[in-house]
Order: C-alpha cells, then sequence, then structure tokens
C-alpha cells in the first residue's frame, strides 16, 4: 500500500494540471484542505487514550455532582446497603444498569457476566454465581431478582455459532456460554428457516428463561419465591429500537378444590 | 444519571497525587450532614398481569390470592419509569452515537477498558468513574475477586478472556471498595471445612492469602481496619491472578495491555489508584503511579 499509489495519484494531478492550468488554484485549495485533516488525524492518534486522565474525570465529576450534593444518601449508603433489586446484565459496555434503568447508588446489587447468564446451582463450579444471590438473598434480602438480556449480545452469538460439541476453541467462554444451550436448542427448533441474526434475537430472550428457571435450582431462591419475598422477572433492552421488554416468572398455589 | 450541573458544590474538589518526595497532600473534608430519611412506606397493591412466561403453565384466578405481601408493588411501572428516563435523557439526546454503539461495541477512535468491580449497590464503576455507554467491558462479582487459571472455569475468566482476546481491550482496571461485605465475610469467616461453608464463604476464600497477609501485618487494628486493610490486598492479588492468565500475561509484556488497580473510599469518598508495570529485566512486576484523589 501506500507509496506507489500515492506517487501514481500525484502524478495523475500533476498531468492534469498541465492539460488545465486553470485548476491550478482548485488544486491547491483541496491539497491544503486535505494536508490539514491528515494532520488533525494524525496528532490524535499520536495522543492515545489515556484512561487515568479518563476515570479521574469521571471520578471527579461524580464527586462533585453526586456525592457532594446529596450527603444524607452517601452517609447512609456509608453504613451499609439495602437494595431492592438484585440484576444480571450483561458485562457488554452498552448495558449498563446504572444507565438503562437508571439505577443510583444503593438501587440494585448487579451482577455482570457475559450474556447475563445464571449457571444452575453447584456448590463447587461457578461458586461466584452462587454466592452474589445467596448474598443478596439470604443477607441483603432483596426483593426481586431481574435477569435482563440485550439486543446484538455477542454471547449469545457466540452460543449460536460455537459447535459446542466438545471441541473448544477458546479456554472458557465455550465453557460458560454453554450453560444457555437449551435456549440454543429451542431457538433452533422453532425458527429454523429464519435469518442468523433473527435467530440471536430470540436467542436473546430465551436465555434469559433458561437464566429465570437455573435460579428456581438455588434452594434459597426457591423459598423466597414460593413464600412469596422473592420474585424473579426477566428484561430485555433493545439499543437498536431503544426499548425495553419486561416479564416475569410467576408462581402461585392454587386453593385446593374437593373433587 | 443525568451530569446536568447542580448548583454549586458543596465541598471544594481537588486531586491530589504523592509526589515523587512522597509528600501527601490530602483536602481537609467538612463533616457531612447527616440527617434522619424517611421512613419508606411499604406499598401495598394487587399485583398487575404482565407478560406471562409460560414456564409453569399457571391459571389465572392461581395468581391473586398469593401475592398480597409487601414485597407486591408496581414494579412495571418503576421500570418504566427508570428506562423512559434513560431514553428521554440519554438515549434520545444521543441517538446517532447509540446507533452506531449498536453495529459494534466500541466507537471506533477509542478503545474500550475492562473493568472488574463489586457487584454492591453502592459501588457500579459506570456511576463511580463515569463511563458512558461503549466505554467500559464491566465484570461485577461478589468482592471484585479475580481468581487464577489454575482454579479453573469461573464467570470471570470467561469474560476475561473474551474482553482480552475479542475485544482486544488496552486497559484492564480491578476496582475494590470500603465495606465491602464480601471481604467482611472473609475477615470473619473462622471454620475453613468446605462443607460447613457458605456459598458466599466459599467464593470469598479465594481472597484467603490476603486475609493471611493482612492479619499478620494489622493484627493490632481493630477489625474494621483489617477489613480495610484486606480490601486494599485483595485488590493486589486480583491484579496478579491476572498474570496468570497467558493470552494477558503476554499483551502485558508487549506493552499491549496495562493493568490497574483501584479503591474507592465510600465513606469519604476517595479513589486510590495505582498502574501495575514491568521492571526493565521485563521480569518483574511492581506497582507505579500511585496517586490518591478525594
Amino acid at each position: 500500500m501506500g507509496n506507489e499509489s500515492y506517487e501514481d495519484a500525484i502524478e495523475a494531478l500533476k498531468k492534469l494540471i498541465i492539460e488545465k492550468d486553470e485548476l491550478k488554484t482548485v488544486a491547491a485549495a483541496k491539497v491544503e484542505q486535505l494536508t490539514a485533516e491528515l494532520q488533525l488525524a494524525s496528532s490524535s492518534d499520536s495522543k492515545s487514550f489515556d484512561p487515568v486522565e479518563r476515570i479521574k474525570q469521571g471520578f471527579v465529576t461524580f464527586k462533585k455532582e453526586k456525592y457532594d450534593t446529596n450527603p444524607a444518601l452517601y452517609g447512609e449508603l456509608a453504613k451499609g446497603q439495602s437494595p431492592k433489586f438484585m440484576v444480571f446484565a450483561c458485562s457488554d459496555s452498552r448495558v449498563c444498569p446504572s444507565h438503562v434503568l437508571n439505577f443510583n447508588p444503593g438501587d440494585a446489587f448487579v451482577v455482570r457476566n457475559i450474556a447475563n447468564m445464571v449457571p444452575p446451582f453447584d456448590k463447587v463450579k461457578y461458586a461466584g454465581v452462587g454466592a452474589a444471590v445467596e448474598y443478596a438473598v439470604l443477607h441483603l434480602k432483596v426483593e426481586n431478582i431481574v435477569v435482563i438480556g440485550h439486543s446484538a449480545c455477542g454471547g449469545i452469538k457466540g452460543l449460536m455459532s460455537f459447535p459446542l460439541d466438545g471441541n473448544n476453541s477458546t479456554d472458557f467462554i465455550e465453557d460458560w456460554v454453554k450453560i444457555c444451550l437449551p435456549a440454543k436448542s429451542k431457538v433452533l427448533a422453532e425458527n429454523e428457516g429464519s435469518a442468523f441474526e433473527h435467530q440471536c434475537g430470540r436467542c436473546e430472550r430465551e436465555a434469559v428463561n433458561v437464566s429465570l428457571a437455573n435460579l428456581l435450582t438455588y434452594p434459597f431462591v426457591r423459598e423466597g419465591v414460593v413464600k412469596g419475598t422473592l420474585a424473579l422477572k426477566g428484561g430485555y433492552y433493545d439499543f437498536v429500537k431503544g426499548a425495553f421488554e419486561l416479564w416475569e416468572l410467576q408462581f402461585g398455589l392454587s386453593p385446593a378444590r374437593p373433587i | 444519571m443525568a451530569l446536568t450541573l447542580c448548583g454549586r458544590a458543596r465541598r471544594f474538589v481537588s486531586a491530589t497525587s504523592v509526589h515523587n518526595n512522597d509528600c501527601l497532600h490530602r483536602l481537609q473534608q467538612t463533616g457531612s450532614d447527616r440527617f434522619q430519611l424517611g421512613e419508606a412506606k411499604a406499598i401495598r397493591l394487587l399485583p398487575r398481569r404482565t407478560n406471562m412466561v409460560q414456564e409453569l403453565g399457571t391459571r389465572e384466578e392461581l395468581m391473586q390470592e398469593n401475592r398480597e405481601v409487601e414485597t407486591s408493588y408496581d414494579f412495571l411501572g418503576e421500570m418504566r419509569q427508570r428506562f423512559l428516563r434513560f431514553k428521554r435523557q440519554k438515549y434520545l439526546p444521543q441517538i446517532e452515537k447509540f446507533q452506531a454503539l449498536a453495529i459494534a461495541q466500541s466507537p471506533k477512535d477509542k478503545k474500550q477498558v475492562m473493568v472488574i468491580g463489586c457487584a454492591d449497590s453502592r459501588v457500579c464503576p459506570s456511576y463511580v468513574l463515569g463511563f458512558q455507554p461503549g466505554e467500559a467491558f464491566t465484570i461485577r462479582n461478589v468482592a471484585n475477586l479475580v481468581t487464577p487459571i489454575q482454579n479453573g472455569s469461573t464467570e470471570t475468566n470467561s469474560a476475561l478472556e473474551f474482553a482480552v482476546t475479542t475485544l482486544q481491550v488496552e486497559n484492564i482496571i480491578v476496582m475494590g471498595h470500603s465495606n465491602c461485605g464480601g471481604i467482611q465475610a472473609l475477615m470473619s469467616h473462622q471454620n475453613h471445612k468446605e462443607n460447613q461453608s457458605s456459598l458466599v464463604e466459599r467464593w470469598v476464600m479465594n481472597g484467603k492469602a490476603a486475609k493471611l497477609r493482612t492479619q499478620a501485618a494489622s493484627s493490632h487494628l481493630s477489625f474494621d481496619e483489617q477489613c480495610r486493610d484486606c480490601e486494599k490486598e485483595s485488590i493486589k492479588d486480583s491484579v496478579m491472578n491476572l498474570i496468570t492468565y497467558p493470552w494477558i500475561r503476554e499483551r502485558v509484556k508487549r506493552g499491549e495491555v496495562k493493568i490497574h488497580g483501584c479503591y474507592y473510599n465510600l465513606s469519604d469518598c476517595s479513589l486510590e489508584k495505582w498502574r501495575l508495570s514491568l521492571d526493565k529485566s521485563n521480569n518483574g512486576l511492581y506497582v507505579s503511579d500511585r496517586e490518591i484523589w478525594s
């Protein structure tokens, strides 16, 4: 790339100017503009993104506009937290629940992982998720657990793309996304001829349902749901359309009827 | 999280830094105004019917009887308000940015950072560090722990792999915080027998090394102060555990990935941050560029 085509382009321009002298001023103006644009682009490249400056700015703004203007709230929060919600959201940078659902500090205990998945109860594997659910339900006594999926999810796309036949190409990703394999099977069965993107969209929602069902395998969650102290909800954030869907897993016992 | 400027700040804010001669300047803060919050009223409403998931095949009349408990309130209404506020204040005013983000996860001109933070409701990294949609791939778990590769699969290391190998993040930040319930559970945990521990205790025992170092160095301090120390030691361990992953270690050695630690103290709103650097021989790692912002 680069040199040869540049030289050729200059030659072609020179040739044109020799033939049509009146184009000289026009050409000069355009070349100047191009030089300026390239200079701007190259200078912003050399000043590479400084994450430390970025977080410093962010933190100072937070402190000035939020922390210092609300000492009552932050004073209480320093003593402890009592959120009503536990949220499972994807690690995707576009779907932070603090933005999308306007959560303020103290509102929601948030776990974020690839494709917002909840694996089934297991004391040994995935102890991290188990610990989070246990802490939220038994210690913080949250009233709602919300699992929020989203559009264009890379994790779900991976779930739909990987063969997941045991020959893993990644160290950990495939092991993780296969948690929602039941969702993939269901979507493929129900949407056989559809486009891949459509299937991924269906799978993003079905995976939330698989996670909700997996939550019921945690004994303390099951107890809370049966007692009515805990509710399980599913959500879907579509940032392409700017829309949000919400649903819940409902559980109840009918009254006994004599037969 | 509207970033509108709200009148005058009650406290003067400036960033402080540790100078070469180790002279630390810290701003004296005025005491916070504390007053009683009004008690939240329990709202008793019959449940609204929302879209049902057909999983349990329950019939309509079943719903009414069991649900008049304190947890029944207008959840749908609250979520709707929250989402519409986000849509009105952030999404619609910046719709082109969001449409562009819909195509790819990070803006073309700068790469994303990856943040590993705690699930604690008070320390959302987007909120405290001001990350906007598209800027930070975020992992949140109890006590912001990163386990070493030899401990096997966790939810955290699959996300690490994705961020480093696919998204190719250039900066990784491990953010811990004060008053962490997970670390407190670690420090309180007496009985170390596996089968008698709760799930929380099993998980936080991944921070055992930090606990032992803290107890050795700070046994004369109060329990609370020891927890503060342990929180900081645990961040260091998580950072070092990142290096056990070969795809991270290689990139750090090549200078493609930088690792940062930070500690948010939520009692006085200060942030201590540092960087992990390679020494000249490219073998050893050490803490550098330590600063405290308050």
